[in-house]
């Protein structure tokens, strides 16, 4: 993070916050996105609005400035430049900060919620470079273009996942997407499937194309617990008793694949994406497959 | 103490515990294993599932079996229980305890188990509560019975040993007599030998409580001193009981010192008992170098003062040289000078002839100068310094000695008094007086005692001058008070005179047998057999070393004199005891062994009234077995917290922690190996060869060997830089173990607490020096003592290097060639800058014409010995860098430098020995090739 209390206000603060590195999580996406090549995003990396469109004759009431003159030059009209226009699509991140995220299933593992954050912020990094407009879903960091764009970003992710925290699971929040929008949900989906539901339809009502990437700990998957166990959920919310709990294994993984099926029939019904992502997987696994996500669609 | 069977508990009324156990399986069965606590996000996913199973909230019952046999386990232990208690059980429990031990030299042989049964004992009446008195029969108390708390006894137990004599039936019977009408129970240890007077102690014991004999049945062996005959030492063996006994066969062993003053094995014979035979007989073959080495004979594993046979001058056979008038006339051979003391000799010594300067070339013990009156100066002058060093001259008188002028004027040094001229003849056809005889020996002379037959009759003699000291140099004289043998001590050594010829010319003296034993008793004869009473009549003896029951030398146990006669009563049967104890007693050069085993002694077994319990030693020990209850039980608990793991689903993660400790808990310690076998034998030996390679002593402390590991590859390294010589890496050497002469060179440094090299690692240490190999000391103490004592590493030093064969040595002189071997150097300096040894300069070294060098030894220097830390300044690390500082700043570098220069040298000198020194010879060679 930044390198002294964030005190916006101020010479001091802001002279801070200029000179400040990267935030620790803004390097490690950037060392992520080294690594992937380029799509279709690379050229027009000049930036939008520089691409020749036209010359048309100056009409009365265009300002002066804007008279191409060496083009004029060569006949007697006075001509302007047009540049094509070039809208930018934005994209914008949910990255679920609930405690159930905070989970590790061993030590050196990351975090599910670290993973997803990385996730997010390289992909974010990735469209930035393309020139698209990112921000996130909850409407505190809305859609622009341009690299500060990214520390706005990072400082909202990395600042205060406790303050995000809203319970045990998260639930979607897709208030303040812009209509036609692109939208990346990063969570585990293990909470209540219906809020997920209800935010994926309201999203695809808007006109919202999106991926949903579930980020699971490979002992949520696998269940390698046995013998008389307590499970509690991340926030203690939660409790379930069992006296063997190798007996329920079979049991645990019909019911997480259940919960796959549900949102992969969700995700094709409004015609979005869906992926899962394991932390003990490579990151950039994660960051590629959500790239192909969403690359057809962007342009 | 309560006993089942074979196992008796100590607490026994712990064991009602054992009744609490099935409510422990009740508790246990009723509480389930505790859950674990986990966090998991997917619990949302197992909300509603339902267990199939429910009747694992019980614990299982293995689980429980396991908890109730580790309970179990805990209270037996507990409980103390005892395997093999003493099975003594129908002992009466109310009466005191009287152990007596025989304490003798026989029962030596298995003392520690004695011991062991005593405490044995003891334990069993420290638990009854009974008093207890321990008596050993060799050495009973003043009053009667010191009975004490059983438990005061067993501290006291280990200062009971047992004496190198017997019980004395007097001793003993004068106590039994003062044992009053108390009434006790007597356990007896008896050491197995009949005695005089066993029977009246038992029945006094009898008739006080009941008795037990302990008896061990190992046989009791002895070995009779020494004879020798036919150019054998023959020994006796004997053993007891015989009757049943089968074939044995006993190595008897000669032990002595060897020329390094090591006590070690000189010959050995191996003495066979016949089935049922008592006595068996072994003969060992000793060189005389060799038989007069030896100090006793010994039964090997005997470890009994009985089986032990100190050896006196009866074996050790004195080496004289007879030098007689050379007339060259022929002569009737019984009027040679020497042929009554060739008889009276022969028996009792080694004789050597030859001239005199053969003789001292051989160092006999004494030279007898018959009838010769002039010596060359320089014989007299070796002569005389033979005497002072310890040898006894013993001279003749005779016509040639009293026609000479020898001792007439002043007094010869090779003679004890001055002499008149001429002599005197009594008796004669030409004179009035009678025959002079002998008067008897006077109180401090050698003779003193002897009886003086009357046929001893004196013809002729050669007087003495009256002289002031004349009187306490006369040992022998005439009725008349005329001086018959004279003496005088010079150095450490005697001379003296007899006035009267070797022969019968003069005096009948030759002829009788008191010729014989007043050369005995010079010491110049020895005497063939066990001395008779009045051989040692009116002596006396100093005890010069003792010998405890296991037959170990020692202290002499008596410190004041004993009166010849006792101890010629005492030797043929042995019979020895507290006020004459087994040993060496000498007097005025001659040595009388008084052993436990006398020439006479017979063993037998002893014989016990039928009506006597007699048991043997071995009742099975009784041994405490609660640990191994409580390990078990540790063990099963081990066990219990693994199934409890793997129960709840721990496992996985503990396991790798719990098989380590289960493992700690039941591995067993393996010892290092240090097993070097011969292929690594052979690999050293082509390292070392295949290149020069300098080589350091191990010394067993890994700081030290490291560092002088890196000094060595300091050197090596600096050598292959600045030099032809390129070395390879250092090896360090065990000396115990590996083969030196690959090593041109040996760098060793002296720890204090560094063992003693062994007998073989000397061995090979005093070739490796005489084949020109160095040894490079080195005591890292920067010689502050000066090789004296006062340093702990000196002491060290001196003590390894003792049996060494170190040449004399001097502070390196300025002129030797170390100082020019490959660097002009006259300082010698490692981390400290103290003197340094080397092999001394012959005192005929000199200095060549015009050369600035002394013309010195030839060869290598076997040691240079030093404190001066040389491999701590030698030291780098693996880059190269010095490991250690050296001094402070520039001046430090330099001394490093030095010192580096001084390895140099040393090495040069090691590899081209004195080849700068032949340098000296260069204008010489020069001049013949004719420049």
């Amino acid at each position: 993070m930044t390198a002294g209390p964030p005190s916006p206000d101020g010479t001091r603060g802001r002279a801070q916050a200029l000179a400040a590195p990267l935030p620790p999580l803004l390097a490690e996406a950037d060392r992520l996105v080294a690594n992937v090549a380029f799509g279709e995003h690379g050229r027009r990396r000049a930036g939008q609005g520089d691409e020749f469109w036209q010359y048309r004759a100056a009409r009365p009431g265009d300002p002066a400035g804007r008279v191409d003159w060496r083009r004029s030059a060569r006949s007697d009209a006075h001509f302007l430049r047009e540049t094509e226009w070039q809208a930018a699509q934005s994209v914008a991140f949910w990255v679920d900060g609930a405690q159930a995220m905070a989970f590790s299933g061993r030590r050196g593992r990351p975090e599910k919620g670290d993973r997803a954050r990385l996730l997010a912020l390289a992909l974010a990094t990735l469209l930035i470079r393309g020139g698209e407009r990112v921000g996130l879903a909850d409407g505190l960091v809305t859609p622009r273009a341009g690299r500060l764009q990214l520390h706005r970003m990072a400082t909202a992710l990395d600042s205060a996942p406790e303050a995000r925290s809203d319970g045990d699971y998260g639930r979607p929040d897709a208030t303040a997407l812009p209509p036609h929008s692109r939208v990346v949900f990063l969570s585990d989906f293990l909470g209540p499937p219906e809020a997920v539901e209800r935010a994926v339809t309201t999203a695809a009502d808007r006109g919202v194309k999106g991926t949903l990437l579930q980020i699971l700990d490979p002992d949520e998957e696998a269940f390698p617990y046995d013998g008389r166990t307590v499970f509690e959920s991340m926030g203690g919310g939660l409790r379930f008793e069992t006296m063997r709990a190798g007996d329920l294994r079979a049991r645990y993984r019909a019911r997480l694949a259940e919960r796959r099926d549900r949102l992969t029939a969700l995700a094709a019904r409004a015609g979005w994406r869906f992926g899962v992502h394991h932390t003990d997987a490579a990151a950039l696994t994660g960051l590629t497959w959500l790239f192909g996500a969403l690359a057809p669609t962007v342009r | 103490m309560a006993a089942l069977a074979a196992i008796g508990f100590t607490a026994p009324w712990l064991l009602a515990a054992l009744a609490a156990l099935p409510v422990l399986w009740w508790l246990l069965r009723a509480t389930p294993p505790a859950p674990v606590r986990r966090r998991f996000p997917g619990v949302a996913l197992l909300l509603g599932l339902e267990d199939r199973r429910a009747e694992s909230n019980r614990t299982p019952w293995w689980l429980l079996a396991l908890r109730i046999a580790a309970a179990a386990a805990l209270i037996v232990g507990f409980a103390g229980p005892v395997l093999n208690p003493d099975p003594r059980a129908g002992a009466p429990q109310d009466m005191p305890l009287l152990i007596v031990a025989d304490a003798s030299w026989a029962s030596a042989r298995d003392w520690p188990r004695r011991t062991d049964r005593i405490e044995t004992l003891l334990a069993d009446a420290a638990r009854a509560g009974r008093p207890a008195a321990i008596v050993p029969l060799t050495d009973p108390p003043e009053g009667a019975l010191p009975f004490r708390p059983a438990g005061d006894w067993r501290e006291a137990l280990p200062g009971i040993a047992p004496r190198p004599w017997a019980p004395r039936p007097d001793e003993v019977a004068d106590w039994a007599g003062r044992l009053g009408d108390t009434s006790f129970e007597t356990v007896w240890l008896s050491d197995g030998l009949a005695r005089q007077g066993r029977e009246a102690l038992l029945d006094t014991f009898a008739a006080r409580g009941p008795v037990t004999v302990m008896d061990s049945d190992r046989p009791v062996f002895a070995l009779r001193p020494p004879r020798f005959e036919e150019g054998e030492v023959r020994l006796t063996a004997l053993r007891s009981p015989a009757e049943a006994a089968g074939e044995v066969d006993l190595h008897v062993v000669a032990r002595g010192a060897d020329p390094a003053g090591v006590e070690r094995e000189l010959g050995a014979g191996t003495a066979r008992f016949a089935p049922g035979e008592a006595e068996a007989e072994t003969a060992i073959a000793l060189q005389p170098e060799l038989r007069n080495r030896a100090t006793r004979f010994v039964i090997a594993g005997a470890r009994s003062a009985g089986a032990v046979s100190l050896t006196d001058d009866a074996l050790a056979r004195r080496t004289v040289a007879l030098l007689g008038a050379r007339d060259g006339r022929e002569r009737v051979e019984l009027l040679s000078q020497t042929y009554y003391l060739r008889q009276a000799l022969v028996p009792g010594a080694d004789l050597i002839d030859g001239t005199l300067d053969d003789i001292l070339l051989a160092n006999p013990d004494v030279i007898i100068l018959a009838d010769i009156a002039q010596l060359a100066e320089i014989e007299s002058d070796r002569l005389l310094e033979w005497v002072e060093a310890g040898g006894l001259l013993l001279r003749f008188a005779g016509p040639r000695l009293a026609a000479s002028d020898v001792s007439r004027g002043a007094e010869d040094p090779l003679m004890p008094v001055r002499l008149r001229a001429g002599g005197r003849s009594i008796g004669g056809a030409m004179s009035w007086g009678e025959p002079r005889r002998l008067r008897p020996f006077g109180e401090d002379s050698p003779f003193q005692g002897l009886s003086i037959p009357d046929d001893v009759a004196v013809n002729s003699q050669v007087l003495a001058q009256p002289d002031p000291r004349l009187d306490e140099r006369t040992i022998a004289a005439l009725a008349d008070g005329t001086p018959l043998v004279t003496q005088r001590h010079e150095g450490r050594g005697r001379i003296v005179l007899f006035h009267v010829t070797a022969n019968a010319e003069w005096s009948t003296l030759p002829l009788s047998g008191l010729f014989v034993e007043m050369l005995e008793r010079l010491a110049v004869a020895t005497r063939p057999s066990a001395p008779e009473a009045e051989d040692l009549t009116g002596t006396t003896w100093e005890p010069a070393a003792g010998i405890d029951a296991f037959g170990a030398a020692g202290q002499p146990a008596r410190t004041n004199g004993v009166v010849g006669e006792e101890l010629a009563a005492a030797i043929p049967a042995g019979d020895v005891r507290r006020a004459l104890p087994p040993g060496l007693y000498a007097r005025q050069g001659r040595e009388i062994a008084l052993n436990v085993t006398g020439p006479d002694s017979v063993i037998a077994p002893a014989d016990w009234p039928a009506g006597v319990p007699v048991e043997g030693l071995e009742t099975a020990r009784e041994r405490p077995i609660a640990g191994p209850f409580l390990a078990g039980a540790f063990v099963l608990l081990l066990a219990d917290i693994l199934a409890v793991l793997w129960l709840s689903g721990r496992l996985g993660r503990a396991s790798g922690a719990a098989c380590i400790a289960l493992a700690l808990a039941l591995a067993p310690v393996g010892g290092p190996a240090q097993a070097q076998d011969d292929t690594s034998d052979d690999r050293l030996a082509l390292r070392a060869t295949t290149e020069v390679v300098l080589a350091h002593v191990l010394t067993g402390d890994t700081r030290v060997d490291a560092l002088a590991r890196a000094g060595l590859r300091g050197l090596s390294r600096y050598l292959t830089r600045r030099s032809a010589v390129e070395p390879g890496a250092p090896i360090g050497v065990d000396i115990e173990r590996d083969e030196l002469a690959f090593f041109p060179f040996l760098y060793w440094p002296v720890t204090a607490d560094q063992p003693l090299p062994s007998d073989a690692a000397y061995g090979r240490l005093n070739r490796y020096l005489r084949g020109g190999g160095l040894i490079l000391f080195d005591t890292r103490d920067a010689d502050i003592a000066e090789l004296g004592m006062s340093a702990p590493a000196g002491r060290r030093l001196q003590e390894i290097a003792r049996p060494l064969d170190v040449p004399p040595l001097e502070q390196i002189p300025e002129d030797h060639v170390l100082t020019r071997a490959f660097y002009l150097l006259q300082d010698f300096p490692g981390r400290h800058d103290g003197p340094v040894w080397v092999e001394a300069a012959p005192a005929d070294a000199e200095r060549a014409e015009g050369m600035p060098f002394r013309d010195l030894n030839d060869g290598v220097s076997p040691v240079i010995i030093g404190g001066n830390d040389w491999a701590a300044a030698w030291a780098v690390d693996e880059q190269g860098r010095p490991l250690r500082r050296v001094g402070r700043g520039a001046a430090g570098e330099r001394q490093r430098e030095i010192a580096i220069r001084f390895g140099i040298n040393l090495i040069m000198h090691v590899l081209t020995g004195n080849y700068k020194s032949d340098q000296v010879h260069v204008p010489a060679l020069l001049d013949r090739l004719g420049q």
